[in-house]
């Protein structure tokens, strides 16, 4: 099973980005103007060259098993470097606009999506806490960007407590686990996780502790508090980054630590996340409903998102998994996408966050509109875009799973949840108003137009995307158990 | 001609060409004036041939066979038992017709509107290509994503062009239709999981624990029940209807009622006939419910356009009535007044939409004396107010009558109860003709009184035509219900997997 051979292209991806961005991190401060542009440009280049590496790194376990290099880590890796393009495609004209355009900028991207490329590849509960920390250092910065911004300061600031909180949480549970299973490699965990009783029980309390660290990251109730706070706070271009990228890299870590060391364990841990779950939906759906602001809204939209997402990793079964996958895909899209348009909203420069100054948009722009609508329709979960066939997976994983609770909890919070993004549809066409946005540059056209044509055209190729997540899926299951 | 079609995927082709018409619409120019004469004629020149596809359908279709027809068959999802699946028989092949036949005489009925022209067109072709869609599927999900995606251009068409409570009214609309479908996906859910595939024929002859067929029988309720406004599931509907624009409110009440109407027959019945033998007591209640108090509230009615709203919720509880005394003649009957209760209910509404171009107001005490200054008008109204309370001849009779003969044969009380709303609802029907065009006129002397134009004799004429032809000559219909009726009704509820008259017995004697 161990091919020492690949030890270092397994982690041919993370390599590449990281010598890349000490070469520029170089080139950024030796040089004498700020070459902010053309490193965001380098940066998207880099990524997309690692998207291919992807899959040259060969299918294997390196660095003595810190590592490891499967058909479902490429998943998540090729998720997490889209969500990255496609935030730092918004982000290279929105900092102009807002004046945070600085070469740091997308290099601490590039350092955070290290963090998550280690993170999704983790074998080891020592490389998964590297991992973990690399990415939210980089993301404690990045929230605080606009440093001159007294909200973008505090974002970060608040950020940067809870997270550190949350860490700690993680460390002592890694620490627990250590203590009663002996090791910390996720192979000798399943062993022990199946073996004695008495180490079972004590893993079982530092997994709680070490879900709860996770949970923190993706913004699952009840540890979701940060979040429409730091969303609202940080710039867009910051924001889109922290809804799309982080949340895959602990989604899918989040899977492998639950299906593969403490995969035995699953009638423990299957109810604490079925109770995460639903209360992720119902936080996500009642607490966006009196939000005018349109990043505070999309920051409990998220919270709720994340429950659906979990919803598949508590029916513990290789369907729920695919289910899980399959939603995060969708969501990456559907969030740059409502980004991108959340980006573009700023009069003469200054951009502007309220739903009520979307009114009017249906006259003014009508391909915005419709844009904004689509990703409202598919986030509501209604046919036939991409937004409905998540849902329908999930659900799916659940009923065959016996989550008959569950299942009635999401379509309740489902409609709750409708009504919140009617609204900003209602905004768009029913009222009137004139929005005189600035105009769009191309990078926020692209991520717009591509999001929206994306989530359209899904239904006509549901099954590439199935047919991938199931393999995902698969693997992880099938070298799990 | 019947080859022609064979070679032809002409299901598909009704479904995706609304769609393309809509594209070209959206994709080109911007909402400006100018661009609102290049949409119109767009809509109803894609909507024209769209009917005359749908004739031609109609024509190739063959009214002695069994099962479905015109079967279209595709890979979606081959690992999950999904397909893109196709097909109709004598139930759904009206259903078509009919959706066909009322969307470019709304188109008409909106050539003033000049308000988003562009939107407006794009958002009925759209709405057109998924109600097809959803009457040809035979398969589940793709049943379910053309029943749900409907909402999005109807909560537009009200929301956008809609009266002064229109916002309110397209998110009532939007939530409470939902909140009655998310309960169907989740009965969809179960049995694609239960069956391993989607396809409807299958699922139809999938015997379904008893236990479990209860559950699915509320969720589809909830969902169906929502949709063909059953009583109390009504509720959104007096506000939708009252504040939808006029075009908009002939699609709610002809099509996508039937639509829930539909579902039963298509779903609740084949599909669970133990829970639909057991839940037909209640189902009957509520309809006769529907039919006795939404009249008297449709009696209660200042507002014309609210009145026939009633009227339309109060014929759907004798369609609902008729469909759950799970017998050929109730059957029959039930789908005979839908397709009949859809030309009328459709007309009345345009002869609304007639009155208010001519900036008359919606309400009664406002109105009257018409007869005299439009007389072609009047007569028009006065033909489809006699074929809404039934008037033998017209297409409503016929409907009643064998809703009442199937309805007699179940529970004398439940036939007796259904007719006295009948009668009330010649009693409405009548209070809006007296008031409308007899009295004396008391509108305001700046209102038009012209009588009809070309346009409107080109909307109401046909329809007129064929409520007059259907009641005269009624086995158009019925031959072809005949074949995909009995089927229904001998396959699934007499198989011995139903037991009617046992469960039934309560209330029967």
């Amino acid at each position: 099973m161990i091919n020492e051979s690949g030890t270092f292209s397994v982690a041919l991806p993370i390599v590449a980005i990281a010598a890349s961005a000490l070469v520029m991190l170089l080139a950024g401060t030796l040089s004498k103007r700020d070459h902010a542009f053309a490193i965001t440009g380098a940066a998207i280049f880099v990524f997309a060259i690692v998207g291919r590496l992807v899959f040259v790194a060969p299918t294997g376990v390196g660095f003595h098993g810190m590592l490891i290099a499967n058909g479902f880590t490429r998943f998540a890796d090729i998720l997490v470097l889209l969500g990255a393009i496609g935030a730092l495609v918004l982000s290279a004209s929105f900092n102009q606009r807002v004046g945070i355009a600085r070469f740091e900028y997308p290099l601490l991207v590039m350092f955070a999506v290290i963090g998550m490329l280690v993170l999704i590849g983790a074998d080891n509960l020592l490389s998964l806490y590297v991992g973990f920390e690399i990415q939210s250092l980089s993301l404690y910065v990045l929230a605080a960007v606009a440093r001159d911004n007294l909200r973008s300061a505090e974002a970060g600031l608040k950020y940067f407590v809870l997270g550190a909180l949350s860490s700690g949480l993680l460390l002592y549970g890694i620490s627990l686990v250590y203590g009663f299973a002996g090791t910390l490699d996720f192979g000798g965990i399943a062993r022990a996780a199946s073996g004695a009783t008495g180490a079972r029980l004590g893993s079982m309390v530092g997994l709680v502790f070490v879900l709860v660290g996770l949970a923190f990251k993706i913004s699952a109730a009840p540890f979701h508090m940060w979040t429409p706070d730091v969303y609202e706070g940080s710039p867009t271009s910051v924001t889109s980054f922290f809804a799309t990228a982080p949340k895959v890299a602990t989604m899918a870590l989040l899977a492998r630590v639950l299906f593969i060391p403490f995969g035995p364990m699953l009638p423990h841990w299957q109810l604490l996340v079925e109770i995460i779950a639903a209360l992720s939906m119902i936080v996500g759906a009642v607490g966006a409903i009196r939000q005018t602001n349109i990043k505070r809204l999309l920051g409990y939209s998220a919270v709720g998102h994340m429950g659906y997402a979990l919803i598949g990793i508590a029916a513990g079964t290789a369907a729920g998994l695919r289910g899980t996958l399959i939603y995060i895909a969708i969501y990456v899209v559907m969030s740059l996408g409502t980004f991108g348009c959340v980006a573009a909203m700023s009069r003469k420069g200054k951009p502007v966050e309220q739903i009520e100054d979307l009114a009017g948009m249906a006259d003014e722009d009508p391909r915005y509109a419709l844009a904004l609508a689509i990703f409202m329709w598919s986030m509501a979960g209604i046919p036939p875009l991409a937004g409905f066939f998540g849902k329908l997976y999930v659900f799916l994983a659940a009923i065959h799973a016996g989550l008959d609770v569950l299942a009635v909890i999401a379509i309740a919070t489902s409609v709750i949840a409708a009504f919140y993004y009617l609204r900003v549809i209602k905004v768009m066409y029913f009222d009137r108003g004139a929005p005189g946005f600035d105009p769009r540059s191309i990078g926020m056209n692209v991520v717009i137009y591509a999001s929206a044509i994306g989530l359209v055209l899904f239904i006509f190729v549901p099954g590439s995307v199935t047919v991938a997540s199931a393999q995902a899926a698969h693997v992880l299951l099938g070298s799990g158990f | 001609m019947n080859n022609v079609f064979v070679d032809m995927p002409i299901l598909s082709v009704l479904i995706w060409l609304p769609i393309l018409g809509a594209v070209i619409i959206l994709a080109g120019g911007s909402d400006r004036d100018s661009d609102g004469f290049r949409s119109r004629w767009i809509a109803l020149g894609v909507s024209t041939v769209e009917l005359v596809l749908a004739i031609a359908l109609l024509v190739a279709f063959n009214p002695h066979a069994s099962g479905f027809q015109f079967v279209e068959i595709m890979d979606w999802l081959p690992a999950y038992g999904v397909s893109y699946h196709l097909g109709i028989d004598g139930i759904s092949l009206f259903f078509v017709l009919l959706t066909a036949l009322l969307t470019p005489v709304v188109i008409l009925a909106s050539w003033r509107e000049d308000r988003r022209v562009r939107t407006y067109m794009a958002a009925f072709l759209l709405m057109e290509a998924l109600t097809i869609g959803m009457f040809e599927s035979l398969d589940f999900l793709l049943f379910y994503i053309f029943f749900e995606g409907v909402l999005i251009p109807m909560y537009l068409i009200i929301g956008i062009w809609g009266g002064e409570r229109r916002v309110h009214a397209a998110l009532k609309f939007f939530l409470f239709t939902l909140a009655g479908s998310l309960p169907m996906l989740l009965a969809l859910v179960w049995m694609w999981q239960h069956a391993g595939t989607t396809n409807m024929v299958t699922l139809a002859h999938m015997p379904i624990p008893a236990s479990v067929q209860d559950w699915l029988f509320i969720a589809f309720l909830a969902s169906f029940g929502v949709k063909a406004a059953v009583w109390p599931m009504h509720i959104w509907l007096p506000e939708v209807y009252g504040e939808a624009p006029l075009p908009g409110t002939v699609m709610l009440a002809a099509v996508l009622s039937k639509m829930g109407a539909y579902g039963f027959l298509r779903f609740s019945l084949p599909m669970l006939p133990e829970a639909s033998a057991y839940f037909a007591p209640l189902m009957f209640v509520l309809g006769v419910i529907a039919v006795i108090y939404i009249s008297l509230a449709a009696l209660a009615q200042r507002d014309i356009k609210r009145m026939v709203a009633y009227s339309s919720a109060a014929h759907m509880g004798l369609i609902i009535v008729g469909i759950f005394t799970l017998s050929i003649v109730g059957i029959e009957g039930a789908l005979f007044q839908m397709v009949s209760h859809g030309l009328v209910i459709a007309a009345l509404f345009l002869c609304i939409g007639v009155l208010l171009s001519r900036g008359q107001s919606r309400m009664l005490d406002q109105l009257g004396g018409l007869a005299a200054r439009m007389p072609v008008f009047a007569t028009f109204l006065m033909l489809f107010v006699l074929a809404n309370v039934g008037l033998p001849g017209t297409s409503g009779f016929v409907g009643e009558v064998l809703v009442l003969a199937g309805a007699i044969k179940v529970n004398f009380w439940v036939a007796l109860l259904t007719g006295t709303g009948m009668i009330l609802s010649v009693a409405y029907m009548l209070v809006l003709t007296r008031r409308v065009l007899f009295d004396t006129a008391r509108y305001s002397s700046n209102v038009a009184t012209n009588d009809l134009n070309g346009r409107e004799w080109l909307m109401l004429a046909p329809i007129a035509v064929l409520v007059l032809f259907l009641g005269i000559y009624p086995d158009v219909l019925t031959v072809p219900f005949s074949h995909a009726v009995q089927t229904l009704v001998h396959e699934t509820l007499a198989s011995g997997r139903a037991v009617p008259s046992g469960r039934l017995a309560m209330v029967t004697r």
